[in-house]
Formats: structure tokens, sequence, C-alpha cells
């Protein structure tokens, strides 16, 4: 297909859904299945059947609406109204949700149904979420609908692929995986790298715990992931490209499949993209569960068939990656924020977040808060508007003792800096990083040297095991905080913990082992007296730990 | 070939482009303890004990994986490389079994003697030794995964020089271990040529000849290079 032909296949989508008086948008992606979802979803359907409605009514299952712990979620979308959207909704409130809006019938749903100006949603930016929640992700004419593949077809014809890789360094997009690497710098190296085959790679491996924002993103706009990934490709001059999803979303790997397909039939992804002269196809490679292949080199062994191992940089892929050839890694996230900064342009994107981070973030909120769910808010924002006002506070009213960003990798940002803004810098000088976006809120209960526990066992488990450090490093440094949770650590154990995790984190080969260490560094630095607290005292100030045998 | 030069250790030195570091090293007769490296072999990069201070950048670097850059300044010897190299060392010791008294390997063993150069004398952590069973079901050879220290010096022998890539590594971090065919036991497998490579190129006492006494068991690795010199430069050394 040509552009022309994408701008009818929009319009004509549009008249359709404009036929419809009332569309209720179901959400269909894995939180919201989870709480019973898909049931939801049926019982509209067929209250939708059962009254007859179906020329004016249609139900659509879309993606990711954002507060997924009050899921199953319904939008109710009219010509001229406001959109409502209700929360908790079971089978049995189909019925009667069409009959207070098209029936208008006096029906008492108001208790589940979210304030139109309620925090959670008017805080947000939502820039790679702007349609999610709105889309069916399973069909292409959804995504076209709203404006998709059009930044591909301006980029294949209205600009080179130096123009596009400059327009995305002067949006200031870093990259979205963890270590917020300039992505502008990256897509000019893969272009200029020297090599006939070039390969665009998107990570959507996420093994962080907690951690599911890529996963959703996959599920509810994949084609938006699709068509970053081909302006990539476009830009650094490679015809393949493959999204490598963990082994554990079969749902995002489904939907992607079938998007992929969509777009291959109607000529926006294969050969001659938009009828131009550049062909890029996509594959799927399905990971099988660990976390260290999220890192690039990792990947890249994985997706070539080999064992899943990081080896050293350099080279790094932009010079000699999949089977030699340059290779661009990003994470999917990052792809998602393309064909908005190509649309709209670098300045527009620009405006929103820091002075050295730009746009908006996605954080999967979590812990010891009353709204979690997904959010995408402008860098900047600070952690008090995250957690009081988007979060809606804490349960119970407790204290809040400090916010976990960056999983594994990451820190802790304790009370005093709820006020400081959330960004790749002031992260990183609280000891903490961006990472990839888990947010996890602890109250007053939580003992720190068990969340830095907690942490340490996952990268034991998770560690590949190539490299002595990590290897045996996280091992014995688990088995430290193991005797100092149950109380029979000594000083001394504290010290050969401390001199341990800087050689781990100086002598480890990847970025596992390099950064495994931070939840014991952060947690240390502002809650060093829980430590003592347990060691000398005997003692878990959270009432968390429970003490067997008493130290020698 | 084009030339490089760089400071080692203070001072100014010339090595060729695309050289390791860790040769580099080596070519000015400096002394650095190495595990997994075995000349002849890929270079795996996973002991770290080769590991070298780059002025001016926080990381260390293993010097065995890292190649030699035009203005580079290293640095070999420093108190903190001294004091990792030796938590790594006791890393090492702490994972598996180590009681060279009863080691086949004992006093030919290159871990042992990197423990000893170090001034390795006591290991700060727990032991872990897992209790692991031995393989003795090959003709020749015997594997003791209690003594392994997963350098992969023997996946990579068997896989690059005598090609029968009866040797892997199987689980994850401190699961991992060395298998061999599909995790079978070692005799049953038909791959293996029965060649004794991997057997040469352990450093440890994880492998070893059957019937070996530890005054006996030696381990020479000089026949890697007489193997690749003849294949591949055809240079023959018959002495
Ligand atoms: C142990 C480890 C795990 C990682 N896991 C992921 C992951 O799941 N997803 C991801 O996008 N990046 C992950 N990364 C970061 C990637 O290596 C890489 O930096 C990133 O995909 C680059 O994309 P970006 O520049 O768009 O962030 C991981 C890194 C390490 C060291
Ligand atoms: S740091 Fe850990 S995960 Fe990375 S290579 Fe070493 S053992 Fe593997
Ligand atoms: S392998 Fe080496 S260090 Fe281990 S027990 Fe044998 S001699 Fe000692
Ligand atoms: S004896 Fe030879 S073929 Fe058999 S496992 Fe060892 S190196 Fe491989
Ligand atoms: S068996 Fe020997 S050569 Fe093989 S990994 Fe273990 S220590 Fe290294
Ligand atoms: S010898 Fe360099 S890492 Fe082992």
């Amino acid at each position: 297909m040509n552009r022309t032909e994408l701008y009818a296949m929009a319009q004509a989508e549009l008249d359709r859904q404009q036929k419809f008086r009332c569309r209720l948008l179901c959400c269909a992606s894995t939180p919201c299945i989870s709480s019973g979802g898909t049931a939801v979803y049926e019982a509209v359907k067929q209250a939708i059947e059962a009254e007859g409605l179906q020329a004016e009514v249609e139900a659509v299952a879309t993606g990711c609406v954002g507060p997924c712990s009050r899921g199953p979620l319904i939008t109710v979308k009219m010509e001229g109204r406001e959109d409502v959207v209700y929360e908790q909704v079971t089978p049995e409130m189909a019925a009667r949700i069409l009959d207070k809006h098209l029936r208008s019938k006096p029906v008492a749903l108001d208790d589940k149904m979210l304030p139109a100006d309620w925090p959670f949603f008017v805080k947000q930016k939502k820039i790679v979420l702007a349609d999610s929640g709105t889309v069916d992700p399973e069909k292409l004419e959804s995504y076209v609908a709203r404006g998709g593949y059009t930044a591909l077809g301006h980029a294949l014809r209205e600009m080179t692929p130096e123009e596009v890789c400059e327009e995305i360094a002067r949006s200031g997009i870093r990259g979205r995986g963890g270590a917020g690497y300039p992505s502008g710098l990256k897509w000019h190296m893969v272009r200029k790298a020297p090599g006939e085959k070039k390969y665009v790679v998107a990570n959507g491996d996420e093994g962080d715990p907690g951690a599911y924002m890529d996963r959703t993103l996959m599920e509810s706009d994949p084609h938006r992931v699709l068509e970053g990934m081909a302006i990539a490709g476009y830009a650094v001059g490679a015809d393949q490209g493959y999204i490598y999803v963990r082994g554990e979303y079969p749902l995002a790997a489904k939907r992607l499949e079938k998007a992929i397909r969509a777009a291959e039939r109607r000529g926006l992804l294969g050969s001659r993209v938009l009828d131009s002269n550049f062909s890029f196809r996509i594959d799927i490679r399905m990971g099988a569960g660990a976390f260290v292949c999220g890192e690039e080199t990792a990947l890249m062994a994985s997706i070539m068939g080999r064992r899943g191992q990081p080896v050293p940089r350099p080279p790094y892929p932009a010079n000699k990656g999949l089977w030699g050839g340059p290779t661009l890694i990003n994470n999917v996230e990052t792809f998602g924020n393309i064909a908005a900064i190509i649309g709209n342009g670098a300045e527009w994107y620009a405006s929103f977040g820091t002075e050295k981070s730009k746009g908006a973030k996605i954080f999967a909120l979590a812990g010891k808060v009353n709204n979690t769910g997904l959010i995408e808010v402008p860098i900047g924002i600070t952690l008090r508007e995250i957690v009081y006002d988007i979060g809606g506070g804490i349960p119970g009213g407790r204290a809040f003792k400090a916010a976990q960003t960056g999983g594994p990798s990451g820190g802790c940002i304790p009370a005093e800096y709820l006020d400081t803004p959330i960004d790749y810098e002031t992260l990183q000088k609280l000891g903490s990083i961006m990472g990839s976006g888990g947010l996890i809120v602890m109250d007053d209960q939580s003992c720190m040297p068990d969340v830095a526990k907690f942490f340490m066992e996952f990268c034991m488990d998770e560690s590949c095991g190539k490299c002595t450090p990590c290897r045996v490093g996280t091992v014995q440094m688990h088995r430290m905080l193991d005797k100092i949770t149950n109380g029979t650590a000594t000083m001394d154990d504290l010290k050969r913990l401390e001199e341990l995790c800087l050689m781990v984190k100086e002598s480890s080969l990847c970025g596992l082992g390099q950064t495994a260490p931070n939840p014991i560094y952060s947690t240390l630095r502002y809650f060093r007296d829980e430590y003592e607290a347990h060691i000398k005292d005997h003692h878990c100030p959270a009432g968390v730990c429970q003490f067997g045998a008493k130290a020698v | 070939m084009s030339v490089v030069t760089l400071t080692i250790n203070d001072k100014l030195v010339s090595a060729q482009a695309g050289q390791s570091l860790l040769s580099a090293i080596k070519d000015q007769g400096i002394d650095i303890p190495t595990l997994c490296c075995l000349e002849g072999l890929t270079d795996w990069g996973g002991c770290r004990l080769c590991m070298v201070e780059v002025v001016g950048s926080p990381r260390l670097v293993a010097s065995c994986v890292t190649p030699v850059a035009e203005g580079m300044v290293i640095q070999t010897e420093s108190q903190r490389l001294t004091a990792y190299r030796k938590m790594i060392v006791e890393l090492l010791l702490s994972e598996r079994n180590h009681i060279c008294a009863s080691c086949v390997m004992n006093g030919g063993c290159e871990l042992q003697s990197v423990a000893a150069k170090l001034g390795v004398d006591h290991v700060r952590y727990d032991y872990l030794c897992p209790d692991l069973p031995m393989d003795a079901s090959h003709e020749r050879n015997v594997m003791d995964p209690n003594r392994c220290i997963l350098c992969t010096r023997c996946v990579r022998v068997c896989d690059q020089v005598e090609g029968a890539h009866t040797l892997d590594v199987m689980g994850r971090g401190i699961q991992q271990r060395v298998i061999a065919g599909l995790n079978q036991a070692w005799g049953t497998s038909r791959s293996c040529t029965k060649c004794g490579k991997c057997v040469q190129v352990c450093p440890t006492g994880a492998l070893f000849k059957k019937g070996a006494t530890a005054a006996e068991m030696e381990k020479q690795h000089d026949f890697l290079i007489w193997i690749l010199d003849g294949r591949e430069k055809k240079i023959w050394r018959w002495s």
C-alpha cells in the first residue's frame, strides 16, 4: 500500500467507528485478564446481542488503561460525552452499564466509576501509552485510524536516514532499558558503522522483578513498537529486525505475531514498505526465561541460537553485533517513542522532561501504595507526586519509608528526597537508577536489610555463572545478608560484606554483576542503623525478621 | 601490521594492534595471574584474575579479553588489585571442595599455585561444598566436579581443537556444571575421542587420568601450541 491508501484505511476505520453510538472499551491486558477481564468482555458482547444493540454499540478488547489493581476496567466512550471508566467490573455489571448509558435508566454504578479528574490520570503524560487502552491491539486498522504508520511514511518519503537519526538525537531521548544511553548517538553510530548487513533488535526481555512496562506495551500497542523498529531500520540501514520477547509473555508474542502478519500483508512491513525502496522484515525470538539475556551481548548470543552468556565489550553491538554485522539494540519502550518523535518533531518531544532527560517514562508502580498500576509520567516529576497524587498515598495512612527504583540494579530513595525530581542524573546521585521502570513503594513496615536480601537472592539465581565475582560473590553476599537478617551476623561480617560488594561491582564482566551490590549499597547508605540494629541489638526495627539462634 | 604504543606500569611500550593486553603485558616479562586463559584457546574472560587498572577509568578490565589501544595507560599491580585477586581466589576455593591434601593435583595445580603466590592462607567466606558425584565412567579419564572452577578450558579445547564438542556447561550461576554429551555419564558419550586434551588443559584436579597418583599427574599445556603450530603454520616440533 502507499500513503494515500494508508490515509484511506484510516478514514474508513474512523467512519466505521463513528457509526456506533457507544463504544465499550474493555481492557484485555494481562493484569485485567487475570482478574477476570475475559469473562467481562464476553458478558459485554452477550449483553449487546441480547438487547439487539449490535448496530449501535461496539465492544472492543483493548490494551492496558493503567490502574491495574482496579481491573477489570471498562471505558464507556460516547459521542459528545466525557469518557467514563468503571473499575472492578464483573460480568453481571455488563447489562447494567448498557442500561445506564444507552437506556438512561437510573442504575447505581457510581461507586465503581473512576472520577474524570482523578489525579491518577490527570498527572500523567502519555506519549508511548497514548493509545493503549483505546486501540484494539489485534486490529491493524485500529492503530492506523489513530495515525499509525504515518510517521514511517513521513520518514521514508521526506527524510534521509541521516535526518531521522538527527531528529532522534535532537529529541534528547535516552534509552529506556536501564542505562539511559542517548539513543540518537547510538543510531548515528550504527548508521555510520561499515557493514553490508545491519540489524535492529528490540529488547523485550524485561526480567526485572515487578516490572511489566514492556509487556504491557507489546500487548497493548504492538504496531507502535513495530513502526518504531521500521523507522530505525530505515535510519540505520538495516533490513532485518528481531524482537526478543521474554518467554513468560505468550500474549505479547501472540499479538506481535498477529501485528507483524497484518502489517506485512498490507505492505507496511516486508519488502518495499509503503511502496518505497525500503524493505524491512521483523521476526520474533522468544527468550527462555533468563534475566541475563536482557544484557545486550547475551541477547545477541541467544538470538543466534547460542548459550545466552555475555561477552566483554568492546566490540560494541553498534560495530559488531549479530553475525558480525552492526546492530542497533534498543528497549521496546524506546522504540515506542520513535513514531511520536518523528510524527510530532524533536522540539515537541524535548518540551517534556528536564534539561538532560527528555520525554516521559513508564513506571510500574507497586508496593505499599493505594493505586498500583502502570503510569507514564513526564521525567522530572517528583516522587511525592507519584506516590501521593498518582498513587493515592499509602494504605492505612502509614508513613512512607522509601521507594525502590531500578530493580536488582537499583536502589532506594528515602523519605527526605520525596520532593526531588525523578530523572536520570538525580536518581544516580541518590545512589539509585531510573532503570527500566520498576517503582516499589515501601512503608515503615519494610525491613531494609531484608529488601536487600530479596534482590541479592534474585541476582544469585539469575547470575549466568561465567565470571567468578558474580557467580560466587552473589551467593556469599546473600549468605551474609541472611546472617544479618537472622541475627547471627557480627560487625565483622558487615565489613566483609562491604568489601565484597566493592570487588563484585568493579570486577564483574557484565552489568548484572556490576550492579548486583547496588541494593545493598543504597540501603546501607540510608539505613545503616537498621543493619546495626540487627547485628548489635539483635532487633529488627521494622518487625519483619524472625531471630532464631542467638548470636555467638 | 600496525603498532600501538601504550604505558604499562609507567613504562612506555609498543604492541601489535589487535594483540590482547594480557599478551602485551606478558611480553614485558610481567607476571600476572590467570586461570581461564590459555594460549591456543579463544579468550573467555571468566575468572577475572588478569584484571588491570586502566588509568582514568574506575572500571577494571580483564586484560585477556581487552585489546591494546593507542595511548592506553595501565597498571598491573596495586593494593586494590591484589586484594581483589585474593578475594576471587578465596571465592573459588569456597565454591567447591578444595582439600588439597586429598587431591591428585596437589603440587601441580594452577589454582593452588595462584593461591600460594597471592598469599591466600585462609578463606574468609563460608565453604559451600556442594556434594557433587564424581564421574569415573570414562575409560581413561575421571571428572571430579568438586574441584572444578568452571574456567571452560576443557569445553573450549574439546570444541575448538579436538572438534568433538563432547563437553559443555549446563545450568547457570552457582548451579553451573561441566557436562559430557547430553548430561550423561562421560563413558557413554559417543562423541568423545578419548584424546585427553581436556585433561591436559584443566588447571585443577577436576579432570585427571585414571589411576594416576598425585606424583604422576602432571599436566602439559605445551601440546596445544605444538598442535596449533603444526596445523596452522606447518611448524612441527618433534623433540
Ligand atoms: C543483566 C542485564 C539485564 C538487562 N535486561 C534488560 C531488559 O530486560 N530489557 C532491556 O531493554 N534492557 C535490558 N538491559 C539493558 C540492555 O543491555 C541494553 O542496554 C538496552 O536494551 C539498550 O536499549 P536502550 O538504549 O533503548 O535502553 C539489561 C542489562 C543487563 C546488564
Ligand atoms: S557478571 Fe554475572 S551475569 Fe554477567 S557474565 Fe559475570 S556471571 Fe554472568
Ligand atoms: S584442584 Fe587444586 S586447589 Fe583444588 S584441591 Fe586440588 S590441588 Fe587443591
Ligand atoms: S577426551 Fe578429547 S574428545 Fe573426549 S572430552 Fe576430552 S577433549 Fe573432548
Ligand atoms: S573441568 Fe577443569 S578445565 Fe573444565 S571447567 Fe572445570 S576446572 Fe576448567
Ligand atoms: S585470565 Fe583473564 S579473565 Fe581469566
